[in-house]
């Protein structure tokens, strides 16, 4: 109850769809640490943690195709709707819930537990 | 609303592969039927042999299960045969009635393997060698019976014989001719060939026509004209195969050998299609599956609506797949007017290749206990390469061709299971072999997926495709022509082509006038389809940046961290105390933690934050600095040595020839990093040997060196030729690059590419075609004119919002 309630609250607005590049990303600071906000060329937002399960690599500088972001550093593809790698490697990266209010994007700067 | 009806008869490899096809580029089109007489999904029939020889099961050599077809909404009538088309009624009919009616109806219907009608052909156990059908049949008579003959000592003849022999039968293989495969390979490969086989028990009979096939109630002898018999209890029919056409003529399609087709692989009828080997196209008919392959995606294509495509035909090459025997066949290598034959030969060794060459291009290829460079020829051949910069050495391979790097290793097949094919990721032969025959992998991209082999510099990417074809058996992907990336079927080439032809200017149109199979391309085509807008039509089309790999994007290059390292330019590696100050009083200014002289002769600031980069930028550029480019497909650096002005050596004066190439050569694109170097003198202290575009100076004037690069594997440059004057340098300069760039694919840096067309070309297009010559270097200028736009002055002064979070929430 508690728990929910503080969730809610805790949306963030971070600005508006036209501020991220189609086929793009920008980042927002959070205390759980950077995270990749992506627009895919039907103009849906995902959000990952800026942090290829690889080595780090920002995602957020990765090329966007479909639903899927190439990180830059070693090529990794990583499904943005999962925040898993595309087999045959594995790894994960955490996944933020992002939702589109007209054009204002806002954020829950809460990683989704991975497991659900 | 409803969708079109299609309808394909023969559920086998060819008439498959279109269906696959039209899944990726049109899911949605069709509501799809397929009728296949054999009562199976859809399997690799290459693999009968091994399924013969006991290496395979039925289960390890599917390719479209049942549940497959009901996974994708297809309906399969397995055990169906179809034998009738009512064109009028657009309707199919099957043997038990089902019947079924089309918008389009697409035939693949395969062949048949001939059975000489001598007396008894039609006895019990004599069989023909084609589907599991007959896999299971001989299975069970080598469980029974000894005695095998096989009439027929081509591919097929000799892997059944083999298969047979796996199973414990005697086994004698029957030729009509001296020699075995006489279609792929020439008399000496042939007795190669029938010497190692004799040697692992293989029994044959060569120039025997067979004339009766005697037996009570099953076979017992086979008869030859002679009055010679030879007894049996199995004999395989192996002599050739004849299309499948029954059907196609009875309906009052127009057939020949085959059913004719089209380049659209349409038949009379346009609203059948027809492919695979019941197929005759532009007069020829095709029994190996890369080809089939190749028409079943035109094919898909036209099905889908987009029809751009068009068949023109294939050169085919084949393999045996006998275990332990290396043979390799392609194009035409019997002796002719005007082809000149090179042979290599070594008896003891069971070694002989014989290259034939017509006006300078491979025309046809036998190799024999040595085939590591059969794709290479292959390739050669199919792309029409012209080899006379390297005839003397052709037959010692690819390996020997100024491969200091990798020479050596070209041999896979003899390598041992741990040594190492891919450097970069530390991936070893044993591995990729594995993934290749767990995971039925086809292609080079599906074993970089699996194994991380090939995907980093991509050096060793032709020992994989060696180990692929070597592994595989049947010579799927080399054949077929290569394409860009999983978006698409069409090969670099192809889709410049397209964008020239169809004067498309923008990825989007790209991506929906080409059918590309996916929304957005991807990290691999879109960079690439990036480049070749923009140098193809530098005024129209727009640089996008998300087709740009992060690099280019932020015009600085991305380290492991993160962050980010800054290189300006400096000018010929010549600068002054007041450039050094202003580096200087930048680098303590932003912290900067590490800063290094290149290797490329200028100064690069390691491990700036993103967000700082433009405010550095501004600074440079206010000290008149310019991007370096160190992290773009364009043009690098250009070193030079003190030369004339100083050395006591020096001819002439390489550092103002270096500036001014560097000063010329600025900000433009080219398929590949591009890298220059002037040395004042025949010692050649700016090693400008091994650039792109090499200067090096001599008493008389210049000479110009292309093609070298360092790095992964190292290829000294050729020469192009000497001129007397810096305006001359500079001229060849921009005719050399722009030749590049307009050719080059992208990703292929000068070295490959040269490799690929041939030193001859490049000298006939920028040395001895003096029009020719000034119109590349016009070009290269007019493109210039978009390109010397220092990118760091431009974001230093718009900041642009890239380089900051969006929100900070901390
Ligand atoms: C900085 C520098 C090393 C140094 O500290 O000296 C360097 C650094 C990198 N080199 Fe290099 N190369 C540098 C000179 C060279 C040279 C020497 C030269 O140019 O004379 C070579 C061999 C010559 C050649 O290219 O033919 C060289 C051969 C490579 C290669 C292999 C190229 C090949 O064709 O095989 C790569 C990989 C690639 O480009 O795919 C590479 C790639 C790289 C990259 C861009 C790797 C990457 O993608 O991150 C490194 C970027 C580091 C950075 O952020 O700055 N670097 N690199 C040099 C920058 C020169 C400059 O002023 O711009
Ligand atoms: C033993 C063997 C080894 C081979 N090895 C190689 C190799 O190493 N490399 C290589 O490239 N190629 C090889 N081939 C050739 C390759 O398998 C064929 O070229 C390829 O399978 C032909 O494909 P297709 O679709 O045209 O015909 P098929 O694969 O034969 O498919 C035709 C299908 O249509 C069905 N059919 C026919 N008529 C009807 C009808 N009226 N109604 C319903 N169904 C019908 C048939 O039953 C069959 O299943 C080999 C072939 C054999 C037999
Ligand atoms: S050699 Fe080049 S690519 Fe390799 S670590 Fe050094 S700078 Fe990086
Ligand atoms: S850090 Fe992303 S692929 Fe290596």
């Amino acid at each position: 109850m508690q728990a929910a309630k503080t969730m809610d609250t805790n949306w963030l607005s971070i600005g508006r769809i036209e501020d991220i590049p189609v086929l793009g990303a920008r980042v927002v600071e959070t205390a759980h640490g950077p995270v990749a906000v992506f627009r895919n060329s039907a103009d849906e937002i995902f959000a990952l943690l800026d942090r290829c399960p690889h080595q780090g690599g920002p995602l957020s500088e990765g090329m966007v195709h479909g639903r899927v972001v190439t990180c830059p550093l070693h090529a990794w593809h990583i499904h943005l709707d999962k925040g898993e790698a595309k087999a045959p490697d594995v790894g994960c990266v955490p996944k933020f819930e992002v939702r589109l209010e007209g054009d204002q994007i806002h954020l829950n700067p809460n990683p989704i537990e991975a497991a659900s | 609303m409803s969708k079109e009806k299609l309808v394909l008869v023969g559920n086998g490899m060819a008439g498959m592969k279109v269906i696959e096809e039209l899944l990726t580029i049109a899911p949605n089109k069709y509501e799809i039927t397929v009728f296949g007489a054999e009562p199976y999904g859809n399997y690799n029939r290459i693999m009968l042999s091994p399924l013969l020889a006991g290496e395979k099961a039925l289960d390890d050599i599917m390719l479209n299960t049942e549940a497959w077809y009901a996974d994708n909404g297809i309906r399969l009538h397995k055990g169906k045969e179809i034998i009738e088309i009512d064109r009028i009624g657009k309707r199919v009919i099957a043997a038990d009635g089902t019947n079924e009616s089309y918008d389009r109806l697409l035939l693949g219907t395969g062949s048949n393997p001939f059975i000489i009608p001598v007396p008894g052909h039609d006895l019990p156990g004599v069989l023909g060698y084609r589907d599991v059908h007959d896999v299971n049949a001989m299975l069970e008579s080598s469980q029974t019976h000894r005695h095998a003959v096989v009439i027929g000592g081509g591919l097929l003849g000799l892997e059944a014989a083999y298969g047979l022999m796996q199973q414990g039968m005697e086994v004698t293989v029957v030729h009509l001719m001296d020699t075995l495969m006489e279609r792929q390979l020439d008399a000496t490969a042939g007795k190669y060939l029938q010497k190692s086989l004799e040697a692992r028990g293989m029994r044959f009979r060569m120039q025997a026509q067979t004339s009766e096939i005697i037996g009570e109630g099953r076979v017992q002898a086979v008869r030859f004209k002679d009055g010679d018999e030879l007894s049996a209890d199995l004999v395989v029919m192996a002599v050739g195969i004849r299309p499948n056409m029954e059907l196609a003529r009875k309906a009052g399609l127009y057939c020949d050998r085959g059913v004719v087709v089209s380049d659209t692989l349409q038949t009379f009828d346009p609203r059948i299609y027809a492919v695979g080997e019941c197929v005759q196209h532009r007069g020829q008919c095709y029994g190996l599956v890369a080809p089939l392959f190749e028409q079943a995606k035109v094919c898909a294509n036209h099905l889908a609506g987009y029809g751009f495509r068009y068949y023109e035909g294939s050169v085919t090459s084949t393999k045996l797949k006998v275990t332990g025997i290396d043979l390799f066949s392609a194009g035409d290598f019997q002796d002719a007017e005007g082809v000149d034959t090179i042979v290599y030969q070594d008896p003891s060794a069971g070694v002989y290749k014989k290259v034939c060459v017509k006006d300078d291009r491979i025309v046809g290829a036998v190799l024999y206990g040595d085939t590591g460079d059969g794709t290479w020829y292959f390739k050669l051949l199919r792309e029409g390469t012209s080899i006379a910069d390297f005839r003397d050495g052709l037959l010692f391979g690819q390996a020997h061709l100024g491969d200091s790097g990798h020479g050596g290793v070209s041999q896979v097949a003899n390598l041992p299971d741990d040594a190492q094919i891919c450097d970069c990721n530390g991936v070893c032969k044993g591995t990729i072999v594995k993934a290749i025959t767990e995971n039925g992998l086809f292609t080079l991209d599906e074993v970089k997926a699996h194994t991380k082999a090939s995907a980093s510099c991509g050096s060793c990417q032709g020992l994989v495709e060696q180990l692929l074809a070597a592994t595989m058996g049947g010579d799927y992907e080399a054949a077929a022509v290569k394409p860009m990336c999983a978006c698409t079927d069409m090969s670099h080439d192809q889709v410049r082509e397209a964008i020239r032809a169809e004067q498309l200017t923008s990825l989007r149109g790209v991506f929906d006038t080409l059918g590309w199979k996916t929304p957005d391309g991807c990290d691999k085509c879109r960079p690439a389809l990036n480049y070749y807008l923009i140098s193809t039509w530098p005024d129209q089309a727009q640089d996008d940046p998300q087709a740009r790999f992060v690099n280019e994007r932020m015009h600085a290059n991305i380290q492991k961290d993160g962050t980010y390292s800054v290189v300006p330019r400096i000018w010929g590696g010549v600068t002054t105390p007041s450039e050094l100050r202003a580096i200087a009083d930048v680098a303590e200014k932003f912290k900067v933690p590490t800063v290094k002289i290149t290797g490329g002769q200028r100064i690069d600031l390691l491990g700036v934050k993103k967000q700082d980069l433009p405010g550095m930028w501004g600074d440079l550029s206010d000290a008149g600095f310019v991007s370096g480019h160190a992290y773009g497909k364009s043009l690098r650096t250009v070193k030079t040595c003190v030369g004339s002005e100083w050395c006591r050596f020096g001819t002439q004066d390489s550092t103002t020839c270096g500036i001014q190439l560097e000063e010329m050569t600025w900000g433009s694109w080219t398929p590949h990093k591009f890298k220059m170097a002037v040395s004042g003198c025949p010692r050649n202290c700016a090693e400008a040997t091994i650039k792109d575009f090499g200067v090096v100076a001599i008493d008389s004037g210049w000479e110009l060196h292309v093609g070298g690069n360092g790095g992964v594997k190292i290829r000294a440059t050729d020469v192009l030729c000497r001129v007397k004057t810096m305006d001359e340098v500079k001229e060849y300069c921009a005719a050399f690059m722009q030749l590049y760039r307009e050719q080059g694919r992208y990703l292929e840096r000068t070295a490959p590419w040269i490799e690929r067309v041939g030193l001859s070309y490049v000298k006939e297009r920028v040395v001895e075609d003096t029009d020719g010559r000034k119109q590349l270097a016009e070009r290269f200028h007019a493109s210039q004119k978009h390109a010397q736009e220092d990118p760091w002055k431009k974001f230093s002064k718009n900041h642009e919002a890239k380089f900051v979070p969006l929100k900070r929430a901390v």
